[in-house]
């Protein structure tokens, strides 16, 4: 059999696993493919590469195949997602001044606590919030709107959002720069390792199920090539299935740290890999149920409310006829093409596309090809919720 | 030539950024400025207030610098990556000479189309040296690498220096392998045995 080589785009995170860990342990080679892994130095030099055809596919943001495809974001592409490869995995931290003022004002770092955090925040009288998210189309950016903009003390105007390279994250804060952040691990452990920040929430306690990373490709690539597009669903499929695995976690973060690929050391990969999470530099970490799924509770399913609620996001930011927009979105999130390439590997597959978001506040059996599956928990920290079905 | 447009340079080597600034002037545009990186330039990029913004490809603050131009007003800040999105031919040279160029939405292609190629040109010389630069780089470490081969090979077997590097590049072409390969295993052998 002829190996094909699918040049495959990422940005060296903890949640490129699944791309490295579909190459390194041959889950792709059993596919017949081999996944050229080509390290990108941002996410527009990812976006421009995969729009102009240099990358096959790519690990990317939720929100880019989306906002690429409605041209909002560089050269307009049509781009879809084949598949999540990532729920959640982000973390919330304050410099030291905002977090000392936030004590001030009586907030307990309990570090579940969305509500209580923005109370104490907005409490702090701080003029203006410099919030440092890594690219302007991040589920880093969205989750953060949602939480602020659901405090009654919420001005959009004392908010400014800076994008920051994750490295330099840390950096940002200690020189000032920032008073806030959202970013994917390891870069909030590396800003509390270096005493400049203190995490006060995780993402997961937002929204318990945001797709964070998806397996981008473009539209054309995706109906000329359907063989590679399976071998690299299956290959990716299993790789997830292999890292939720929980007695696979510490081999996971050995070979993540050893591969050439992410260069960093365990100790910054360990707690996004098994869940374990410091809030205070020195702190005893806390065990945050969901913090980052590649698998479980079919977090691998592309769901068209997912992209959805995504497209409304975005909507919103530049003024786009919403309807519209949320129909592109939602035909982003290739569903149908999970089915097929999917449904025969022996998947179980959900009974519907789309779910109404937020609805779930725990573990639901669903119906589904193999009879029934379970699906996560979904909420929002404030109980809103989203039905995208009124508006088809 | 067009010097009432206003170009913006991003790159931290000095060097670099006094080649790429030389070139423009050279074509004739005079309003060229340069800054290391756009986290230090932060909101002065409102006031710069430029016209096309140059970047290397690998830079890793492009996304920054997207953000900002998204983020303020749309319509006096870059916007578009390239200037006309059926320039196909145009986008992939920058793309191969590892430029991504900003471009203020509005601004006349026949404006623009001179000071990207003109840049593009110019990145093209630099990756050239650059890659040459490493080559040679290469080739002395790849000597320095023989030579200590060589020199083990003259302590342990007592041969001549002409005999060492016979015995490297017998070896090598018996093996199939290339001799710099076969004097590498050596060295690291060598000291891993201490």
């Amino acid at each position: 059999m002829t190996v094909r080589e699918v040049t495959c785009g990422f940005v060296p995170l903890v949640d490129a696993a699944p791309l490295i860990i579909a190459q390194e342990l041959r889950f792709a080679a059993d596919e017949g493919i081999s996944l050229n892994l080509m390290k990108q130095p941002s996410w527009s030099a990812l976006r421009d590469m995969l729009a102009l055809g240099h990358l096959d596919v790519a690990h990317m943001l939720s929100p880019m195949p989306i906002a690429m495809t409605l041209g909002v974001s560089g050269m307009q592409c049509q781009v879809d997602a084949l598949m999540v490869l990532s729920i959640n995995g982000t973390i919330i931290g304050v410099s030291k001044p905002l977090a000392a003022k936030m004590r001030n004002t009586g907030w307990n770092t309990d570090f579940n606590d969305p509500a209580a955090a923005a109370t104490a925040i907005f409490a702090t009288g701080h003029e203006k919030l410099r919030i440092g998210v890594p690219f302007p189309f991040s589920m880093h950016r969205m989750l953060l709107g949602h939480w602020l903009s659901a405090h009654p003390a919420f001005d959009k105007n004392q908010v400014e959002i800076i994008t920051v390279p994750p490295p330099r994250m840390a950096e940002a804060v200690a020189d000032g720069l920032l008073d806030m952040f959202c970013v994917g691990e390891p870069w909030g452990t590396v800003a509390l390792e270096q005493d400049v920040a203190e995490l006060i929430i995780p993402g997961v306690s937002i929204w318990q199920c945001a797709p964070e990373k998806v397996l981008g490709a473009r539209h054309d690539w995706i109906d000329e090539h359907p063989q590679t597009t399976n071998a690299v669903m299956r290959a990716v499929y299993r790789a997830t299935r292999w890292l939720d695995t929980p007695q696979n976690k510490p081999l996971a973060t050995e070979i993540l740290a050893r591969s050439a690929h992410i260069h960093l050391p365990d100790n910054a990969i360990d707690p996004s890999i098994s869940g374990h999470i410091s809030g205070q530099n020195g702190g005893m970490p806390i065990d945050i149920p969901q913090f980052l799924m590649f698998h479980q509770n079919s977090a691998n399913f592309p769901w068209r409310s997912q992209a959805a609620w995504i497209g409304s996001q975005i909507a919103q930011w530049h003024g786009l006829d919403p309807r519209a927009a949320l129909a592109t979105a939602q035909d982003c999130f290739r569903s149908d093409i999970y089915r097929q390439h999917l449904g025969p590997f022996g998947v179980n597959l959900p009974g519907a596309s789309a779910k109404v978001e937020g609805a779930l506040k725990q573990p639901t059996p669903v119906p589904a090809t193999n009879g029934e599956m379970i699906l996560g928990p979904d909420t929002f920290f404030d109980g809103a919720i989203f039905d995208f079905s009124a508006q088809n | 030539m067009d010097s009432a447009l206003k170009i913006l340079v991003v790159e931290p080597d000095t060097t670099r950024a006094r080649d790429i600034i030389d070139a423009l002037k050279d074509g004739g545009w005079a309003n060229v400025m340069v800054v290391g990186d756009i986290s230090a330039l932060g909101r002065s990029l409102t006031q710069i207030d430029p016209d096309i913004v140059l970047i290397d490809i690998e830079h890793p603050d492009r996304d920054t610098l997207e953000h900002v131009s998204h983020v303020s007003d749309a319509k006096s800040r870059p916007v578009a990556m390239f200037v006309d999105r059926s320039d196909a031919d145009l986008t992939h040279a920058a793309i191969g000479a590892g430029l991504s160029a900003y471009v203020v939405d509005g601004l006349q292609k026949n404006r623009i189309k001179p000071v990207l190629e003109t840049a593009i040109a110019r990145f093209k010389m630099m990756e050239q040296m650059r890659s040459e630069l490493d080559a040679a780089k290469q080739a002395l470490n790849d000597r320095k690498t023989i030579d200590r081969a060589k020199g083990l090979l003259m302590n342990a077997r007592k041969i001549t220096e002409e005999e060492s590097y016979n015995l490297l590049r017998k070896t090598a072409m018996d093996q199939g392998r290339k001799v710099i390969e076969v004097a590498q295993a050596l060295v690291t052998a060598a000291d891993l045995l201490g």
